[in-house]
């Protein structure tokens, strides 16, 4: 049997560089149809270069990308009328309110007015600008000019979203909101494209995770997938004295073991990647006299993957994760 | 289980749809709302384009009036209708500020990820300065009248005054765009217009006779296009003979807007 499976976006080879910088370096790429793509990467991996290419907004060197069904190069006003982009920048018109930015852009999408009007209304709402909406964006804080691009980018109802760092600096309030307006978009069809650096939101949001790095990908699949595929198990220690936390973390730092910790959880994890050490983490925390209430092994946590897989750690989120410095 | 992808698009035409005729003005309509919304937000920037000329007519008519000309009286109606020549152009300048700040919010990219014509974009803009102008034309006259000003000439020739400026202003607004597009902030643009505009300005005949000044000058003011533009709406407003001027202004109007228009529009498609 044949199964289909519709691709809401299909990246092939895609190739664009600045000079000698290769942003993206031939890019493959799916995502399904109602589902949402996590693509992690460190900065300057190319993640926004991609956005741009699948926007229309840059042309690659090399490649072929559709989105919707339709052709990057060839279909574009078509291909229009399918996404919604949220750039990594807010890109909103400081001059004019918040709603009449929402408006413009309905009017733009040959809604009526009578639509435009109550799309601006309705959108304003569910990302609580309804009070601030007839105030020039100008005088907004980060986190309105954001909810307000994001606002921008769902107007048209967008068959597919792109979200580049949408939370990038939002606090975790405003972060939650958006989280839940994205599973919303999905939840009424929507496929979504996020970039992001923080694990937390990939593993909230995404139903797949592709990894790039340099202009390349370097690993993909389901989340559950990739944390088997790095192999190895993350080691969770409970200390006694919660307040010690950075203290391990820096203990096992200087024994050569990384180690991140959560001051919210309350533990330090370790990823092992064979036996022999979990006694050496066990005997370099009790030889420096660090309490422990308890241990646990499970999966590792999608940042002990990245930082497997691109030898570079992620961007803890603000105020969540702490990584320990040595 | 074999997992097969289409790809292959919906059954459309390969080539782009076009947007129809009425989509356009719905776009253009919305986009020149906007722009007005723009100037009304920011109204120093209409201050700007009219507190110049009104503190320059007040200065140079009761300051320097009585030694230019016989009488106060005289001098304004020599230099008020040149310099009123002049609002059509100053205002083409907001153009490529305008287009500046767009590129640098990324308000360009939001409308390029929209299905709407680029043109639509760019022609909403002119549209918005030209009915700037129009205003500014509307307040200065009736600034320069209050103050005396006699329009000799009748409606008419107002009217073609502010035409032939508009005209003249418009040919400009392609250079400005070209500025706009080029230089790294709208203040830049602004300073080099400012850069540009001064020397033409007064090395012209709206505030002084070409006759009464040192020969290197009078050859740059006699072949500066400021001069002609000056002179035919000052023949306009007085009701004297217009004189080759007028054609002159035209020619020079059409030069321009063949040289850079293209280079503009190029550089417009390029980057959007
Ligand atoms: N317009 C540009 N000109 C030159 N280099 C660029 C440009 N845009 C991106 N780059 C380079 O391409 C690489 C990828 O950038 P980007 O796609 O922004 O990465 P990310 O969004 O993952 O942080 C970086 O090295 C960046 O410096
Ligand atoms: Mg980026």
């Amino acid at each position: 049997m044949t199964e289909i499976l519709r691709n809401a976006v299909e990246v092939h080879g895609i190739v664009k560089h600045y000079g000698e910088t290769k942003a993206l370096d031939g890019v493959d790429l799916t995502v399904r149809e109602g589902t949402v793509l996590g693509l992690l990467g460190p900065n300057g991996a190319g993640k926004t270069t991609l956005v741009r290419v699948l926007s229309t907004l840059i042309k690659p060197d090399a490649g072929t990308a559709f989105v919707g069904g339709y052709d990057v190069l060839r279909q574009p006003k078509q291909l229009r009328r399918t996404i919604g982009l949220t750039g990594q920048y807010a890109s909103v018109d400081e001059l004019l309110s918040g709603y009449e930015n929402l408006y413009l852009i309905g009017r733009l999408l040959d809604l009526s007015s009578r639509e435009a009007k109550a799309r601006a209304a309705e959108l304003l709402e569910r990302f609580s600008l309804t009070e601030a909406a007839k105030r020039p964006a100008k005088g907004y804080s980060g986190g309105m000019r954001r909810r307000l691009d994001l606002a921008a980018s769902m107007i048209g109802r967008p068959k597919v979203l792109y979200l580049d760092e949408p939370t990038t600096g939002l606090d975790p309030r405003t972060r939650n909101e958006v989280w839940d307006e994205v599973q919303r978009m999905v939840g009424e069809g929507s496929t979504v494209l996020l970039t992001t650096q923080y694990m937390e939101e990939a593993e909230q949001l995404a139903d797949e995770l592709t990894v790039i790095d340099k202009g390349r990908v370097i690993a993909n699949g389901g989340i559950q997938e990739l944390k088997t595929q790095v192999g190895g198990q993350s080691l969770q220690v409970r200390p006694l004295r919660p307040e010690e936390l950075p203290e391990m973390a820096r203990c096992l730092h200087e024994a050569g073991i990384p180690a991140t910790f959560s001051e919210e959880s309350g533990l330090l994890s370790v990823h092992l990647t064979d036996e022999g050490q979990l006694t050496t983490v066990i005997g370099a925390l009790g030889t420096r006299g660090f309490g422990i209430a308890g241990i646990d092994t499970k999966l590792p946590s999608l940042d002990e993957v990245f930082l497997t897989i691109t030898g570079k750690s992620s961007v803890p989120a603000p105020s969540r994760e702490k990584e320990a410095v040595a | 289980m074999s997992a097969a992808t289409v790809t292959a698009a919906p059954a459309l035409p390969a080539d782009d749809t076009r947007i129809g005729l009425r989509a356009n003005l719905r776009h253009l309509g919305a986009l020149t709302r906007r722009n007005l919304m723009r100037i009304k937000a920011d109204p120093e920037s209409m201050l700007d384009a009219l507190l110049v000329p009104v503190i320059m007519i007040v200065l140079f008519v009761y300051v320097f009036g009585g030694a230019m000309a016989s009488n106060q009286h005289e001098y304004m109606q020599y230099m008020v209708p040149g310099l009123l020549g002049t609002t059509g152009l100053n205002l083409a300048m907001a153009l490529g500020t305008g287009l500046n700040t767009d590129f640098q919010t990324g308000v360009m990219d939001r409308f390029r990820t929209l299905p709407i014509g680029r043109s639509a974009v760019l022609l909403s803009k002119m549209i918005a300065e030209t009915l700037r102008a129009v205003v500014a034309f509307v307040v200065l006259i009736g600034f320069a009248m209050i103050l005396g000003l006699d329009i000799k000439g009748g409606p008419l020739n107002l009217l073609a005054a502010v035409g032939l400026s508009l005209v003249f202003g418009a040919s400009l607004m392609w250079v400005s765009m070209l500025l706009g597009m080029s230089l790294r902030s709208a203040q830049a643009v602004q300073g080099m217009s400012m850069l540009v505009m001064m020397p033409l300005q007064f090395g012209s005949s709206i505030f002084a006779n070409p006759s009464t000044m040192p020969g290197w000058l009078r050859a740059f003011t006699k072949h500066n296009p400021l001069s002609a533009l000056a002179d035919a709406c000052r023949a306009l407003i007085n009701g004297t003979p217009v004189g080759g001027s007028v054609v002159t202004v035209l020619v020079w109007a059409a030069g321009i807007t063949v040289v850079t228009a293209p280079l503009a529009v190029a550089r417009f498609r390029k980057r959007t």
